[in-house]
C-alpha cells in the first residue's frame, strides 16, 4: 500500500523558518538525509504528521554551509553531524557539535566520493 | 547546585551488548546531563549500492541488523518494488507479514531476556531465550535461515510455506502463548521488577514525539505511532491495535514489548487463517528510476529505507534511518533526572541496537 508522500524544494535560506513551520503545525522529524546527484547534494528533511510524509529538500553545494535545525528539534543533531561526516558539509549552531567525531571513519568525508564497480 | 562530576559509560559494559558512549554529568548520584558518542561501528553498508546491483544488494540490506534483518529485505524490497509500480502477489504479502511477526516476536523475548538478566533474573532470562528457540526453529523451518534467512526479494517471496506447515505453526502459537504467561506475569506484575522500573528514565508524551522517538520508546509515553497501521504488506487486511502506555517510564517501555507478544501471535494466527492460494513472486524487469520513502514497523519501531535510482541496476541512493538512531535524543532526555544506578536499566529500556543504528 502506497503511503502518501510529497517534496517541496526550499531554498537554504528558508530552511529554518519552513522547518519551524512543519513544528508548529504538529509534524514529527522522522529524518535527515543526504544524496549526492551529480556534483550537488540533496538533503532531505523528512516530517510525518498521522503517516503522512512530507519533505523539504534543499540542493547544495559541497561548500555550502547549511544552517542547524537543531533549535527547532533537538534530535535534528544525529543527522547533521552525521552528514557533516559523511559528506563533509558544514552544518552552523547545533545544539550538539561532534566536530567531525561522530563517526569513526577510516577515510575522510567517505560518502562525498563515487566509487565504481571496479573499486577506482 | 552540587559539584558535578563526568563519569563514562560504556562503550563497554556488562549490560550493553553493542558499543555506545555516554558522557553522564552527575550531581551527586543524579544524572543531570548525558552527552552521547556512537561511531564504533560504522561500516558504510549503504555505499555498498554503488558495487552491488539492486536485486542483489537487498542480502546487503538484510545484513544491517542481525536482529530484525527479515524487516530490512522486506521494506528494502517494497521501495523498490513502489518506485517500480510492481504489484506483489497477496499470497507473498501475507508470508512477509507472518514472517515479520516472527521477527518480532524473536526480537523481544531476545530483549526481554537481555533485560531481565540486566536486572539479575538469571533464571528468567533463560525462559525467554528458550522459548525465543521456538520461534527461531520456525524460522529456520520456513526460510532456512534462523536470524538471517534470504527469503525476500524485490517481486515477493523466494519460498512459500506448506499449508500443513501452518497448521502446525499455529499449533506452536498457541502453546508459546499458555507459556508466555508465566513469562510476561514476572515482567508485569512481579514487585520487584515493578520496584526497580517504574518511575525509571521517565519520556513525557510531547518529548517522545517532538525528539523523534519510535517503537515501544515512543508507545510507552502515550504517543500511538505504529507504522503497520499504513496497511503496508497485508497488514491492512488484518485486525490489531497498537500497545500504548502512558507512564512513559522503563516500565512502560517493558509493558509494551510484552504485551506485543500477544499482538504479533494474533497476527500471525489472522494471516495463517487469511491467507489465499497462489503465487508468490513475479518476474521483476528493469531497473528502479525514480524515488521513494518505505517505512515499516521493527520491533524497535520505525524504520525508513530511501532509495533513489535512476534507471541503472546499481542504485544512486540507499538511505536507511533506523529505530534505534533515532531513539538517541529521546535517551539523552530520559536519562536526566536518573539515580546512576538506574542508567544501565534505562539505556537497556530503549533496546539499542547500535550496529543497526550506525548501519
Amino acid at each position: 500500500m502506497a503511503q502518501e508522500q510529497v517534496t517541496v524544494p526550499i531554498s537554504v535560506g528558508e530552511l529554518v523558518e519552513r522547518t519551524a513551520q512543519m513544528k508548529k503545525n504538529g509534524c514529527r522529524l522522522v529524518q535527515i538525509g543526504c544524496t549526492k546527484v551529480g556534483d550537488d547534494y540533496e538533503i532531505n528533511y523528512l516530517f510525518d504528521k498521522e503517516f503522512a510524509l512530507t519533505n523539504l529538500r534543499i540542493t547544495v553545494k559541497q561548500d555550502t554551509v547549511i544552517p542547524s535545525v537543531s533549535s527547532v528539534y533537538f534530535g535534528a543533531f544525529v543527522y547533521e553531524n552525521e552528514i557533516h561526516d559523511l559528506y563533509g558539509i558544514a552544518v552552523t549552531g547545533m545544539n550538539i557539535d561532534f566536530g567531525g567525531h561522530f563517526y569513526r571513519t577510516t577515510i575522510k568525508t567517505p560518502f562525498a566520493v563515487t566509487i565504481t564497480k571496479e573499486g577506482s | 547546585m552540587g559539584k558535578q562530576i563526568t563519569v563514562p559509560f560504556g562503550p563497554q559494559h556488562p549490560v550493553l551488548p553493542e558499543p555506545i558512549h555516554l558522557d553522564l554529568v552527575l550531581e551527586d548520584e543524579t544524572v543531570v546531563d548525558a552527552i552521547p558518542s556512537i561511531g564504533y561501528v560504522h561500516r558504510g553498508l549503504e555505499k555498498l549500492v554503488e558495487k552491488r546491483e539492486y536485486p542483489e544488494y537487498i542480502y546487503v540490506a538484510e545484513r544491517i541488523c542481525g536482529i530484525c534483518s527479515y524487516i530490512h529485505s522486506n521494506t528494502y524490497a517494497e521501495c523498490i518494488e513502489q518506485i517500480m509500480h510492481i504489484e506483489i502477489p497477496e499470497r507473498a504479502q501475507y508470508l512477509r507479514t507472518i514472517w515479520s511477526e516472527y521477527s518480532r516476536l524473536h526480537s523481544h523475548l531476545l530483549w526481554l531476556g537481555l533485560f531481565a538478566d540486566g536486572m539479575g533474573f538469571e533464571s528468567v532470562f533463560m525462559n525467554a531465550w528458550r522459548l525465543r528457540e521456538h520461534i527461531l526453529d520456525d524460522m529456520e523451518a520456513t526460510t532456512g535461515g534462523r536470524v538471517i534467512q534470504g527469503v525476500c526479494k524485490v517481486g515477493g517471496v523466494r519460498k512459500d510455506i506448506a499449508p500443513e506447515k501452518l497448521d502446525e505453526m499455529l499449533k506452536g502459537l498457541k502453546n508459546l502463548e499458555h507459556e508466555l504467561h508465566d513469562l510476561t506475569d514476572v515482567f508485569l506484575n512481579d514487585a520487584s521488577v515493578i520496584h526497580r522500573l517504574k518511575g525509571a528514565g521517565v519520556l513525557k508524551t510531547e518529548d517522545a514525539y517532538y525528539l523523534g522517538a519510535v517503537g515501544p520508546t515512543a508507545r510507552g509515553s502515550g504517543v500511538p505511532i505504529d507504522i503497520r497501521q499504513t496497511g503496508y504488506a497485508a497488514y491492512g487486511k488484518i485486525n490489531f491495535k497498537p500497545v500504548v502506555e502512558s507512564s512513559g517510564d522503563s516500565y512502560a517501555r517493558c509493558a509494551v514489548r510484552a504485551k506485543e507478544l500477544y499482538t504479533s501471535i494474533d497476527i500471525i494466527e489472522q494471516c495463517i487463517k487469511k491467507i489465499p492460494e497462489g503465487p508468490v513472486d513475479v518476474k521483476v524487469t528493469g531497473a528502479p528510476d525514480g524515488e521513494f520513502f518505505a517505512r515499516a514497523e521493527q520491533p524497535r519501531g520505525e524504520v525508513v529505507h530511501y532509495i533513489k535510482g535512476n534507471g541503472k541496476k546499481n542504485l544512486v541512493r540507499h538511505r536507511v534511518r533506523t529505530p534505534t538512531f533515532t531513539n538517541i535524543p529521546p535517551l539523552v532526555t530520559l536519562l536526566k533526572g536518573c539515580q546512576l544506578a538506574d542508567v544501565p536499566i534505562v539505556v537497556l529500556s530503549i533496546d539499542p541496537c547500535i550496529g543497526c543504528a550506525e548501519r
